[in-house]
């Protein structure tokens, strides 16, 4: 079967685990991201490492006016497309209390950006009769809290937005697979305070690969998320306004 | 952020930092860094003692540079970043019958910190050391980027290969892969019943890769009695797939006491037949035995290990064989021990390897194990051997000069690349390495 996958956002760590994972079973990538030179360097890799076709593709979540280019570049494959979207831009709680302004990137970059992508892509994906989208939100999308509530919210958009796409392709003969990560090794967590069970990339890379081959609908990596988040959500809001988590 | 606080070691345990690192994803974040001001870089630390450390400095963790540039099937040049993992190569490119030339005992090292020590492998006899099949490499140095080869830059090649990061930051590498029948092992495994006869056959072998598991605890008529293992790529054959296993905790001390360490050498040695046998193994299960443990470092309790190693002249092997004695007498040693005949091979000016024998043995960090390491490095000197950077956490200023003839041409090269001391680590501080007397 000839799969394609476009990553958007290619140049995070766990998109380059996950490209790497899909590269060795011989899919073709298209990696989308803003630093090409960087994802010139990941084709690179992806090709030698197996994958049939590796290319950069130039995506800014900001601007959506080269989205259609993208498109296009998918439609010229043959066979099975997919998408997995790894998007997404969390600045600290604090500036974005200092500048309000912060607030429409972080969701332009989490959620509306790669939504309205995705809406462009998938008539031709219901047009294919099938394919995959690995939609990665967050475990902070799942309550509100003081430490990153804006990109929190915009995760949860996100999500929202996914349970709805995978209602659509569903029926198409598609799927849509929420990934929930908890802590992971990346940029962005790097030297932060508080972590623990922090997954690596390779880790998260894997569990989606598993849950796309599963056709599963949301999944908490590594797994025991879904029980933390669980206890998170029941605590009583009348407590939890209290807290600070 | 930027800068993670951390406590850190190397794989040996003993040694500690305490200080700042940052790991860039992107080369543009490497670069943006830099320009600072140049930092010691490290890998995967799978270096024993001191040599990724910086104590209240800065460092640069590379290992999230890891792709591969490109690959020339004509030549077989591999362009690579310097954070990419030697194991990871051959996963990739053993199926396809390339594998880089030379290999260390671990796949967890990095194309960086095998550069930076000039790694050998088991066929080190046949094909030199690691550095003499890098075709060109990146570095930054305090002018910027340079591309250092053997041929236009041999000196800078020559302080950098083996150089211990000393002379900037390396970038990436070109190295010459080596064509393979496949990605499988036939290995052929056999006992030797004394230290003679293991010397015999290590002369003797003709096999592409060899090296020797021996029972450092082997007293008497015993002693030096192993296993040699000499094997050859091939292809066509599915060995059994290989599981990995975690060691999850600490082990307690009494794991490595000296009874329960003879009584696994034992079984080790009576595991292969009488007769010897030959077996097929994924490649990755001969040259990265230890890599299917993960955090293997942690059977040594939380007091940490160190690990000896010392290569000696062809006509001192009777000075090794004393020095065996000595360590089997003491009843100090852990199960994992080697030796391997060397080719004279070597890239750089610091590079450990000479033609002759290397002995490597672990032991647990004890009071009695340091003072029999002490003594050990300073036989190896006086036989005109010397010990690897690599392993070391013991060794003192005094002795290097004479194990390394070439050290004042390294600090020469040291001092015009990075003429600040910026990427001084630990052990070039603990060994005043780049102080000229």
């Amino acid at each position: 079967m000839n799969r394609t996958w476009i990553i958007l956002g290619a140049t995070s760590s766990m998109a380059r685990a996950f490209a790497r994972a899909v590269s060795q079973e011989g899919a073709g990538v298209l990696l989308a991201g803003r630093d090409s030179e960087d994802l010139a360097a990941l084709a690179a890799d992806c090709r030698l490492r197996g994958a049939r076709i590796a290319e950069a593709v130039a995506f800014d979540a900001r601007r959506p006016d080269g989205f259609a280019a993208i498109i296009q570049r998918m439609e010229a494959e043959e066979g099975e497309l997919n998408a997995a979207v790894f998007v997404g831009s969390m600045p600290e709680q604090a500036a974005i209390d200092a500048d309000p302004s912060l607030i429409d990137g972080t969701v332009t970059d989490s959620f509306t950006g790669p939504a309205r992508f995705l809406q462009m892509l998938a008539p031709l994906m219901e047009a294919r009769g099938g394919g995959t989208v690995v939609g990665v939100a967050s475990v902070a999308g799942d309550r509100g809290r003081l430490g990153n509530y804006v990109y929190g919210a915009a995760k949860a958009g996100f999500a929202t937005y996914l349970s709805g796409l995978r209602n659509r392709l569903t029926r198409a003969g598609g799927h849509v697979v929420t990934v929930k990560p908890g802590f992971v090794d990346t940029a962005m967590t790097w030297g932060l305070p508080g972590m623990f069970l922090v997954a690596t990339p390779e880790k998260v890379a894997e569990d989606i690969q598993k849950a796309v081959r599963k056709k599963r609908n949301v999944i908490y990596t590594p797994f025991f998320w879904r029980y933390i988040m669980l206890i998170i959500i029941h605590i009583p809001e009348l407590i939890f306004k209290k807290m600070k988590i | 952020m930027l800068w993670k606080s951390a406590d850190y070691s190397g794989w040996g345990r003993v040694l500690q930092a305490k200080g700042e690192i940052a790991r860039p994803e992107r080369q543009a974040a490497l670069a943006a860094l830099l320009d600072d001001g140049l930092l010691p870089a490290m890998g995967m630390r799978r270096s024993y003692g001191d040599a990724a450390l910086n104590s209240d400095g800065r460092a640069v963790d590379m290992t999230r540079l890891d792709r591969m540039l490109g690959f020339d099937p004509e030549t077989g040049i591999l362009d690579v970043e310097a954070g990419a993992r030697i194991g990871e190569i051959a996963a990739a490119f053993g199926p396809k019958g390339w594998l880089p030339a030379v290999m260390p005992g671990t796949g967890f090292a990095t194309v960086g910190g095998c550069i930076g020590q000039d790694v050998h492998g088991k066929n080190h006899h046949h094909a030199g050391s690691f550095c003499e099949h890098v075709v060109s490499l990146t570095l930054r140095t305090a002018k910027g980027v340079v591309e250092v080869t053997p041929e236009k830059t041999p000196a800078l090649f020559r302080a950098t290969a083996g150089g211990l990061g000393q002379t900037g930051v390396i970038l990436s590498a070109r190295l010459r892969l080596l064509p393979c029948k496949g990605d499988v092992m036939v290995v052929t495994e056999r006992r030797m019943a004394d230290w003679e006869e293991f010397i015999a056959h290590l002369d003797t072998s003709r096999a592409t890769y060899t090296v020797g598991w021996i029972d450092a605890t082997a007293k008497g008529a015993a002693l030096g009695r192993g296993v040699l293992e000499e094997g050859e790529t091939g292809s066509g054959l599915m060995p059994q797939r290989i599981k990995r296993r975690k060691v999850p905790l600490d082990a307690p001390n009494f794991a490595l006491s000296s009874p329960i360490v003879r009584m696994f050498n034992g079984a080790y040695y009576r595991r292969v037949p009488e007769k010897g046998r030959t077996v097929v193994r994924p490649i990755s299960d001969f040259f990265f035995p230890l890599d299917k443990i993960h955090d293997w470092n942690r059977l040594y309790g939380k007091r940490g290990f160190h690990q000896f190693q010392c290569v000696v002249p062809l006509d001192q092997a009777p000075a090794l064989r004393d020095m065996l004695g000595e360590i089997a007498g003491s009843g100090l040693a852990s199960p994992l021990a080697v030796i391997k005949r060397m080719g004279p091979g070597r890239a750089g000016y610091l590079s450990f390897p000479m033609e002759g024998y290397t002995l490597a043995v672990d032991f647990p960090d004890r009071a009695a194990a340091r003072e029999l390491i002490k003594h050990m490095q300073a036989r190896a000197t006086e036989v005109g051997g010397r010990i690897y950077f690599a392993k070391d956490s013991l060794a003192r200023p005094e002795e290097i000069p004479a194990m390394y003839p070439e050290l004042d041409l390294w600090r020469k090269e040291v001092t015009k690349a990075d003429p600040e001391g910026r990427l001084a680590t630990d052990l070039v501080r603990r060994l005043k390495l780049r102080v000229a007397k």
